[in-house]
């Protein structure tokens, strides 16, 4: 039984505590953007969009929107001083090359050797990958924002991938409403979990073993909303 | 040398039915919309170019662009990555119904593959789409302990891009974030047609501002003012 659980909001709030100043970073469409809007006070962090800008900022002004300039998920942005356009080629190449630091994605399903399953439930329909599969591949680090279950209660950090994988082993850390977990040799590592659940709740809504290194910390948000 | 076009219907003359068609854009940033209404004029004029394979980012919005060509029945096959947008109707109805194929390219792949071509590449490796459906029947291989997984290079009969500035030897630079696809498309065609905004006097450009070199551009066709994808479909414009 879930009692309380984090906001989307909050779990943004919370990875945005990791992104460390000076960063080059990629956020996937839709929820994980949100991140940015809780970067820590005096932290630079230069934000990576696939369609060839680096050093974004916020949306425009309602009216004052050019939509030649655009993220990858063709929302209006602004621009920060130093920003840059490029091709898409080289735009891939800062992402599968190695150069960006972090990239942030959502999750139907993580798996505990660091599989994901982001892009596609397998049902009919037209398919849609976008940027997804590559951005799993050259960010030093891979993180995920998710919910810890599904709408319907089922756990979304599993043994094994049952949707389409988006990529193999990629994923190194999780941010779920529930809990803060690194992926370490093929296992869920407990970093942090909200207080006052206990660690077998936790497990109850998990759906491969919790593994606990030293007493996992709690996990502490603001208020948000 | 002069590669100039007087208009946009000469600039789409000789597009035959069956072309590999890359358009450039990523959404309406950076499409080339004159380009491409020209192109769906021609054809409601005399029923060609039909049958054509479309290699852009996504598969049109709204019922502008490569979804007003879509509904004009010219498209048979789409090569894309992301074929969903606010209002992808156009594609959708086709696609479901069993009217039109779709290529589905991860976003990285398919701008490395239409580079590999500009590029003489036949065939690279990359770590995109390994372990996933994507890569089915795909060779793979092993490089310092990692996995790849090999893709082939994306030629195309023709290329419609659009560009900020441009002179008559086809040097271009773009506009914003609408360069995108834009630079790779004008390598990796046989014929490469631009629309710029302004067609400015050879020496105009400075040379080190020059993004796409003139030697991959084929025709040049001035369009003043162009229209933005984004906004007619937000305008709700039906073409």
């Amino acid at each position: 039984m879930i009692e309380r659980k984090l906001s989307n909001a909050q779990i943004a709030w919370r990875a945005a505590q990791d992104i460390e100043h000076g960063a080059y970073v990629n956020l996937g469409i839709g929820f994980p953007e949100m991140i940015a809007k809780f970067q820590p006070e005096g932290r630079d962090v230069i934000y990576h969009t696939e369609n060839g800008v680096l050093g974004f900022g916020g949306a425009p002004k309602e009216g004052e929107e050019d939509w030649d300039l655009i993220n990858a998920g063709k929302k209006a942005i602004t621009l920060e001083p130093g920003a840059s356009f490029f091709h898409h080629a080289d735009s891939f190449c800062m992402v599968r090359g190695g150069h960006l630091d972090l990239a942030v994605l959502g999750a139907y399903q993580v798996a505990q050797n660091g599989d994901l399953a982001n892009w596609s439930v397998g049902t009919r329909g037209v398919p849609a990958v976008g940027g997804a599969m590559d951005l799993v591949h050259g960010a030093k680090r891979v993180a995920v924002v998710t919910d810890h279950v599904t709408k319907d209660g089922k756990p979304k950090l599993v043994e094994a991938c049952t949707f389409p994988l988006t990529g193999v082993g990629c994923v190194t850390r999780i941010y779920s409403s529930l809990a803060v977990i690194d992926i370490i040799d093929d296992r869920f590592v407990l970093r942090e979990k909200l207080p006052g659940m206990s660690i077998d709740d936790l497990q109850a809504v998990t759906g491969a073993p919790l593994h606990i290194e030293g007493d996992p910390l709690d996990l502490l948000v603001p208020a948000l909303d | 040398m002069d590669k100039t076009i007087s208009c946009l219907k000469a600039a789409v003359a000789d597009i035959p039915d069956k072309a590999r068609l890359m358009i450039g854009g990523f959404g309406g940033s950076g499409a080339p919309i004159e380009l491409i209404h020209a192109l769906i004029d021609r054809f409601r004029a005399t029923g060609s170019p039909k049958d054509l394979t479309v290699i852009n980012n996504n598969a049109g919005n709204g019922s502008v662009g490569i979804a007003a060509m879509i509904k004009a029945g010219m498209v048979r096959k789409m090569i894309c990555s992301f074929p969903r947008s606010s209002n992808a109707e156009a594609f959708n109805e086709k696609y479901l119904a069993g009217e039109i194929e779709l290529e589905l390219v991860p976003q990285g792949t398919l701008a490395e593959r239409i580079r590999a071509a500009g590029a003489g590449i036949p065939a690279f490796y990359t770590p995109t789409s390994f372990g996933t459906e994507l890569a089915d029947g795909k060779p793979t291989e092993e490089f310092d302990g990692k996995l790849y997984v090999r893709e082939r290079w994306l030629r195309a009969d023709y290329a419609i891009i659009k560009a900020q500035l441009g002179d008559a030897l086809g040097n271009l630079t773009y506009r914003l974030a609408g360069r995108n696809f834009n630079p790779l498309m004008a390598m990796a065609a046989n014929r490469s047609i631009a629309q710029v905004s302004n067609l400015v006097d050879l020496g105009s450009i400075d040379p080190e501002v020059v993004v796409t070199p003139g030697i991959f551009v084929d025709g040049i066709v001035e369009v003043p003012h162009p229209r933005q994808e984004e906004a007619l479909v937000r305008a709700g414009v039906v073409y």
